[in-house]
């Protein structure tokens, strides 16, 4: 039995629809398609049809139902509040279940244990040696947002030699007043960004804590939610829950935008007892400003060279109402200028493993951030999450814009003497 | 079902990732936001006027109805189709092609979204003013089929009165242009003006030209609080006799305060019967005074409250009261039924008061709020449909609403068109011989009658697929 909700535990929500058409003014996928079917409403359209027992919806469906990025935006804006986002990995996982396929008819199960097949499709980019893929874990989601042959256009991080992991060990000791911080690094910062981890624990150690960075965890299981594999979600969530689990901890810190939103928007939702694991969770920019880190760098004298930096908001930070915390940090700090750029909301089109089946759509919804980005004359892009920054990198690689992606804590860990 | 046939000549005019036929397909093209769904046979995205005539003139050789569609976000089934047929969306045609600042117009194709359009034009100081609550996502097409309004209406007038000249597709595929970009012309007939607000039976409208206005140099915003739903009422007849006429003139009524109060960013205390919303533009000293001077006339009315927005933040508060209405309406019951009548806008309180008796008498909640200054009202009735009868008696309350707003010299729709939804009702404001004359000149226009049939005056013919 699966502990996910069906799509049968939606069925009121999906009622709530009222087709008024608010979605499209938000929703990332339909902005770039202009098409009824990649809509949220449309979804919902088709999640009542399958609930009503309607049978041969037969491959549009899917591809519509994968025509999401999940990113909510939609939910936040809906006059209902209809969760889009949920229905559709509901749909997805009885896809996945009914057809053992995925939503693009690969299966994407294999894709995460089966080691010659992720071999074959990570041969094809130079970017990626399938030696440094041996490095990342059998479950880790990286492995489905690693590119199959179509995406051979994609522009990726090299895998650093060593993770994370390799890097810190499980405790790591602060000053002994303060309590122990659960960082929750996630699978980007893990294998592909471990120098954000590291500048997180550099900041969390300069303030005396201790940091306790268990071996134990996984992937916090959004891609495989957006793949609809119900059954690893489950797996990951209990591993992530156990291994953090035994230990006083005063916070579990997230500097990926994505975690933090799989961890907080979804565990919850399926039966198990995650609400003391979830409570737990905080994203590192709620969890500075909380500390007093914005008035201290506000405090501090300007760089006379400063960057100029704008910010993109991650969805999943978005979703939750982080925009102000990001904003207040890049505005207290001394080596940055900070510059708002138009389309700042707008999402980066990563979304899970969307952009792995739906590489041009995900590069159009990406390239429209690129005239904001170019009109704000910033040389730098802050956010708050590593898989915004991949994408965002590739997005800016191919549009030949001379600006980098960065991490928030990238440019926190420039400034010493706070 | 669609003819292999046919289906094979249009995937060769607008190529075949533009042709949808699957069940999902069909499914996903079925509504709008009347809640009501008729399945299509087939779903065509066309790309040009060019590739819109093809379609027509195939459409007109296996007679097959035609349904252009834009957002789907009608009120009134305009883009249903109730016949079948090909849903022909337009929303791949979404280029702005020209804003010509020298002689204030903007040409663009029927798929821009209305706010997309206000966002690029204002970057250049220009304005285009009518703003339907679903500008963020409907389109322009749809605007001028509907000849859509919005809260600015009251000073600055209604979509058709910014529509300088079309091209359009005639139902029988031919492509015709109407006036231009001149402010004055009468050689012929003026068509466009037909065009705007025929719901689609006409003709498909594939490029727009829209006049523009100079934009104003700021705003005012201001909401008052009343104790009595009279002297909100009487509060507008006194700003229009005090010869201001703001942008925006909203009132929310006894029963809409009470679905927002909970969740409103401005305190409303339980005496607050009544709220006017009111918006003056212009030149920053004239908007200060009309500010004074409203308030001037307000004052001996019953007013509890006035506020008065410093900045685009405290503006923004008091529009997030007006935004936050329809949403919270579903607390009272779950079905909606929501028109657009409006009256002169003398007459607005004696609607008002019969919108109360009819409440009473019906023993059904109904919500109003709306465009006082222009008479506009949305009357919103909240039932449950799983009720016994609810059905009819919802029927026979929409009769009387009606009735009424003809009775006091107003209309059965400001905004939103006949479409599907207001039908029984037409011959309540349009007499038989009118209505024949509407008929003669939809027959000859569209001798096969495949353009939106089963609209406005048609009784629908039963398709099957009805959902």
């Amino acid at each position: 039995m699966s502990r996910n909700k069906s799509l049968k535990d939606f069925e009121e929500q999906i009622r709530k629809c009222v087709h008024c058409g608010a979605c499209q003014a938000h929703c990332p996928a339909y902005l770039a398609e202009k098409r009824e079917g990649s809509v949220a409403r449309g979804k919902i359209a088709l999640a009542a049809a399958l609930l009503d027992g309607r049978d041969n919806l037969e491959k549009r469906l899917q591809q519509d139902i994968s025509m999401c990025l999940m990113c909510g935006s939609c939910v936040t804006k809906c006059p209902n509040q209809v969760p889009t986002d949920e229905i559709v990995g509901a749909i997805r996982r009885e896809i996945t279940d009914e057809k053992g396929l995925s939503l693009v008819g690969r299966s994407v199960s294999a894709f995460i244990g089966n080691r010659p097949l992720l071999k074959a499709a990570v041969k094809s980019t130079a970017a990626l040696s399938s030696l440094a893929l041996k490095k990342v874990p059998e479950s880790s989601g990286l492995r489905l947002r690693f590119p199959a042959p179509i995406m051979k256009n994609r522009t990726l991080p090299e895998i650093p030699a060593k993770n994370l992991y390799d890097l810190f060990p499980e405790f790591i000791q602060g000053n002994g007043e303060k309590p122990l911080i659960g960082f929750f690094a996630g699978c980007s910062i893990g294998f592909l960004y471990p120098q954000i981890g590291a500048a997180m624990i550099r900041i969390l150690r300069k303030m005396g804590y201790s940091v306790f960075l268990p071996r134990g965890q996984q992937c916090c299981g959004i891609p495989a939610l957006s793949a609809g594999n119900g059954r690893l979600v489950e797996r990951l969530a209990d591993k992530n829950r156990d291994c953090f689990a035994g230990q006083d901890l005063a916070h579990i810190i997230t500097c990926c935008a994505s975690c933090n939103g799989g961890i907080k928007e979804y565990y919850s939702t399926m039966e198990g007892n995650f609400t003391e694991f979830t409570g737990k969770v905080i994203d590192f920019t709620v969890f500075l400003k909380k500390e007093g880190l914005i008035e201290k760098l506000a405090g501090m004298e300007k760089w006379p060279n400063r960057k100029r930096v704008t910010y993109h908001d991650p969805c999943h930070m978005k979703k939750q109402g982080i925009i102000r915390e990001p904003r207040e940090i890049l505005r207290a700090l001394p080596n940055v200028e900070f510059v708002e750029m138009e389309g700042a909301s707008e999402c980066c089109g990563l979304g899970g493993t969307f952009s792995v089946y739906h590489y041009e759509t995900s590069k159009k919804i990406g390239s429209r951030k690129i005239p904001g980005l170019m009109q704000s004359g910033a040389e730098l892009l802050a956010t708050g999450c590593p898989g915004c920054i991949m994408q965002l990198q590739d997005v800016i690689n191919h549009s030949a814009v001379g600006v980098r992606a960065v991490h928030l804590l990238d440019l926190i860990n420039e400034v010493s003497g706070w | 079902m669609i003819d292999k046939t046919v289906l094979k000549r249009l995937t060769e005019i607008v190529g075949k990732e533009n042709v949808f036929d699957q069940k999902s397909d069909r499914i996903t093209h079925s509504y709008d936001a009347t809640g009501r769904s008729y399945l299509p046979d087939v779903v065509v995205y066309a790309g040009s006027a060019a590739e819109v005539s093809e379609v027509m003139k195939v459409a007109n050789r296996y007679l097959i109805p035609v349904l252009p569609r834009g957002a789907g976000s009608g009120f009134t089934g305009g883009t249903l189709p109730v016949q079948g047929g090909i849903v022909l969306v337009l929303t791949r045609m979404d280029r702005i092609l020209a804003i010509d600042t020298e002689n204030l117009v903007a040409v663009v194709e029927p798929g821009v979204v209305t706010a997309e359009l206000q966002r690029q034009v204002e970057k250049q100081g220009l304005f285009y003013p009518p703003d339907p609550a679903s500008k963020e996502f409907c389109t322009m097409g749809g605007n001028v089929a509907e000849c859509a309004g919005g809260p600015r209406c009251v000073k600055y007038g209604v979509t058709k009165d910014y529509i300088m000249g079309l091209e359009v597709v005639t139902p029988t595929g031919e492509i015709i242009r109407t006036g231009g970009k001149t402010l004055k012309n009468v050689v012929g007939y003026d068509l466009t003006k037909l065009f705007v607000g025929s719901e689609g039976t006409l003709g498909i409208v594939t490029r727009i030209v829209v006049k523009l206005l100079p934009k104003p140099e700021a705003k005012k915003t201001m909401l008052v609080q009343f104790s009595t739903i009279d002297g909100a009422a009487r509060g507008v007849s006194e700003i229009i006799r005090a010869k201001i006429i703001p942008t925006t003139l909203e009132f929310l009524d006894a029963s809409t305060i009470d679905c927002i109060r909970d969740i409103s960013p401005v305190p409303l205390p339980e005496e607050c019967r009544a709220i006017l919303l009111i918006e003056v533009d212009g030149d920053r000293e004239i908007i200060e005074k009309q500010a004074v001077r409203i308030m001037e006339v307000l004052q001996p009315l019953s007013v509890l409250d006035t506020r008065i927005a410093e900045n685009a933040e405290e503006s923004e508060e008091i529009w997030q009261v007006r935004r936050s209405v329809s949403s919270s309406m579903r607390k009272i019951n779950p079905d909606k039924f929501n028109e657009d009548i409006v009256v002169p806008r003398s007459r607005v309180p004696d609607m008002i008061r019969a919108l109360e008796n009819l409440s009473r008498e019906y023993g059904v909640p109904i919500v109003n709020f709306g465009h006082a200054g222009d008479g506009n009202i949305h009357v919103n009735v909240m039932v449950d449909l799983r009720e016994e009868g609810m059905e009819e008696k919802v029927h026979n309350v929409m009769e009387d609403i009606f009735r009424t707003a003809v009775e006091l010299e107003g209309s059965i729709s400001g905004e939103h068109g006949i479409g599907i939804s207001k039908m029984d009702y037409m011959g309540m404001e349009v007499s038989e011989i009118t209505m024949r004359y509407m008929e003669k000149i939809k027959e000859s226009f569209d001798p096969n009658n495949i353009l939106n049939p089963g609209k406005i005056f048609q009784k629908p013919i039963a398709a099957e697929g009805a959902l």
